[in-house]
């Protein structure tokens, strides 16, 4: 409770502290706009963060677990050989469940680059089974021999060849994200040490008077980091708040676009709310550090 | 009221009695690069004392004033403030030193931002005292220099002289034990040199250590039948005693 107190004592500032240094309108106006873009930005790094987060996980999930053999077999004997193929699979260790796809399904999947009048039943296409795997999966070189001896047509795809680079390409566009933040976080701090230290250079003639009157350099930085830290805040609460309503009116079509499901889900959108107070605890040691650093050239 | 004597009648004068200095200067030296400003200068100021220094333009009595007010730490020598080394104190025992020390700078240094009565009580804010409460002492001390109808004016509107009055009251407004005031009659004219006087000479009566820097020795000597000063010259980089040609 005393350090909730503390922080709210910090953020309302002491007006007769803060009105020993003159109002400075353009380092305000900078720090703010500086953590307000920043604060943006980190939202949409976040957004991102977690979308290729989900994404990751979602393609782990859902293709971990699954196969499908594909048979491509003379008409006559595609059903001999889907027959062989679901034998083979029923006494495979390590399948749990296998099944034909049927017709509509097919037509489904290639319905994104046909269209959806697509006469699938005319078309010499190949037969697809879909196998989901147990807990400890499938020997799947051993299947592959199996099916090769019993039903030549058939060919096992595991998914592992193309699956594996894209959940590591989504995990580390995570990590991607995070950097981004932490790389934003970094620049908004020498951007507020900047703006710091151009407010105590503008103000050195005022820093002086207040030391030779007795002022001590606690309660000089204190007047400075107040108003940054306050300054970073504000501005951070905008900028976050923005890139909330942006990301929450992204368009969005479902959960198989990457694009598309770009955003926030759930206990997510709590994230983005840590983004201001951060922000203030980041402008608050980095005014701090320039303030002491100023003061120590100050007898 | 922060400016009511802060000592009691045994106030001691300086040279009359053998005492520890509120401030006291030890061979002190100091250099800006190109040769010694001030050579090997030692002092005492006991408390209760009321010192002129003077000095040609440049002799370095602005440079004197400011060791003794730790704004300069003098390339050799030692200082004591109250009794403690200069040297040994650390960034907040200056501060808290500072507070027992009132000056009154040649240029005044005011924050051109605040109002007359808030520039004076800034040492009560710098030293985490509340102005507020202190109100009736500020107009108190407003009405004993001649300002009090000037409290909501900014300093650049400010004349030379209530410039002055006013950077008197801020040094006092903490009732410290030593106003050192440079050339606080440098831009006024006669009349007000003699008020400004006048308000130091009560401040000295009040017990506090005056040590003012002044090139004007009509001024010192229109203080001679008012108060015991002692006046000091410094001239080629050192402190002498100045006698009967003042």
């Amino acid at each position: 409770m005393n350090g909730a107190r503390r922080i709210v004592r910090l953020l309302r500032g002491d007006p007769r502290a803060g009105q020993v240094v003159p109002p400075s309108g353009f380092t305000a106006r900078l720090t703010q706009f500086t953590s307000g873009a920043m604060a943006f930005l980190a939202v949409f790094a976040m957004a991102l963060s977690f979308s290729a987060g989900h994404l990751a996980e979602r393609w782990s999930q859902a293709l971990a677990r699954t196969a499908t053999v594909r048979i491509s077999a003379p008409e006559g004997q595609m059903e001999a050989q889907t027959i062989a193929v679901l034998e083979v699979l029923r006494t495979t260790p390590g399948v749990a469940s296998a099944r034909p796809m049927s017709l509509d399904e097919q037509r489904a999947l290639l319905e994104p680059w046909f269209g959806p009048d697509l006469p699938v039943e005319t078309l010499p296409l190949p037969r697809m089974v879909e196998l989901t795997e147990t807990a400890e999966g499938v020997d799947a070189e051993a299947l592959r021999l199996r099916l090769a001896g019993e039903a030549p047509g058939a060919v096992l795809d595991d998914h592992t060849r193309w699956r594996r680079p894209l959940v590591r390409a989504a995990d580390r566009l995570r990590g991607l994200g995070w950097l981004s933040i932490g790389l934003i976080g970094a620049a908004m701090a020498a951007m507020i040490t900047l703006a710091a230290n151009s407010a105590l250079a503008a103000n050195a003639q005022v820093i002086e008077v207040l030391r030779l009157i007795g002022a001590r350099d606690s309660f000089i930085a204190r007047a400075f980091v107040r108003r940054f830290t306050r300054r970073a805040l504000e501005g951070a609460a905008i900028g976050t708040a923005l890139a909330m309503l942006a990301v929450a009116f992204l368009p969005g079509e479902g959960d198989d676009g990457f694009l598309s499901g770009l955003g926030f889900r759930g206990w997510d959108w709590l994230w983005p709310l840590a983004l201001p107070p951060l922000a203030a605890f980041v402008a608050f040691w980095a005014t701090r550090f320039a303030a002491f650093r100023v003061l120590k050239g100050v007898t | 009221m922060r400016l009511k004597p802060v000592r009691g009648s045994g106030i001691t004068r300086a040279g009359t009695k053998a005492e520890r200095g509120v401030i006291e200067l030890d061979n002190v030296s100091h250099s800006y690069g190109d040769g010694d400003l001030l050579s090997n200068v030692s002092l005492t100021l006991a408390p209760g004392a009321f010192h002129f220094l003077t000095g040609p333009s440049g002799a370095g009595k602005t440079t004197f004033l400011k060791i003794c007010y730790a704004e300069l730490l003098p390339s050799a020598g030692g200082v004591r403030l109250f009794g403690g080394d200069l040297r040994r104190m650390d960034r907040d025992q200056v501060a808290r030193t500072r507070r027992r020390i009132g000056v009154v700078h040649q240029d005044c240094r005011f924050l051109d931002h605040l109002p007359l009565i808030d520039n004076i009580a800034l040492p009560l804010l710098a030293a985490g005292l509340d102005p507020v409460s202190e109100r009736d002492n500020i107009d108190e001390l407003l009405n004993w220099v001649g300002l009090r109808a000037r409290a909501g004016a900014l300093p650049p509107e400010l004349s030379g002289g209530e410039r002055q009055r006013a950077a008197l009251a801020r040094a006092v407004i903490m009732a410290p034990d030593v106003i050192l005031a440079d050339e606080p009659t440098g831009n006024v004219d006669w009349d007000m040199s003699l008020r400004i006087l006048q308000l130091l000479i009560e401040l000295n009566r009040m017990g506090k250590t005056i040590l003012i820097a002044t090139h004007d020795l009509h001024l010192i000597r229109s203080a001679k039948p008012l108060v015991a000063a002692r006046v000091l010259r410094i001239k080629d980089r050192q402190l002498h005693l100045a006698g009967a040609d003042l």
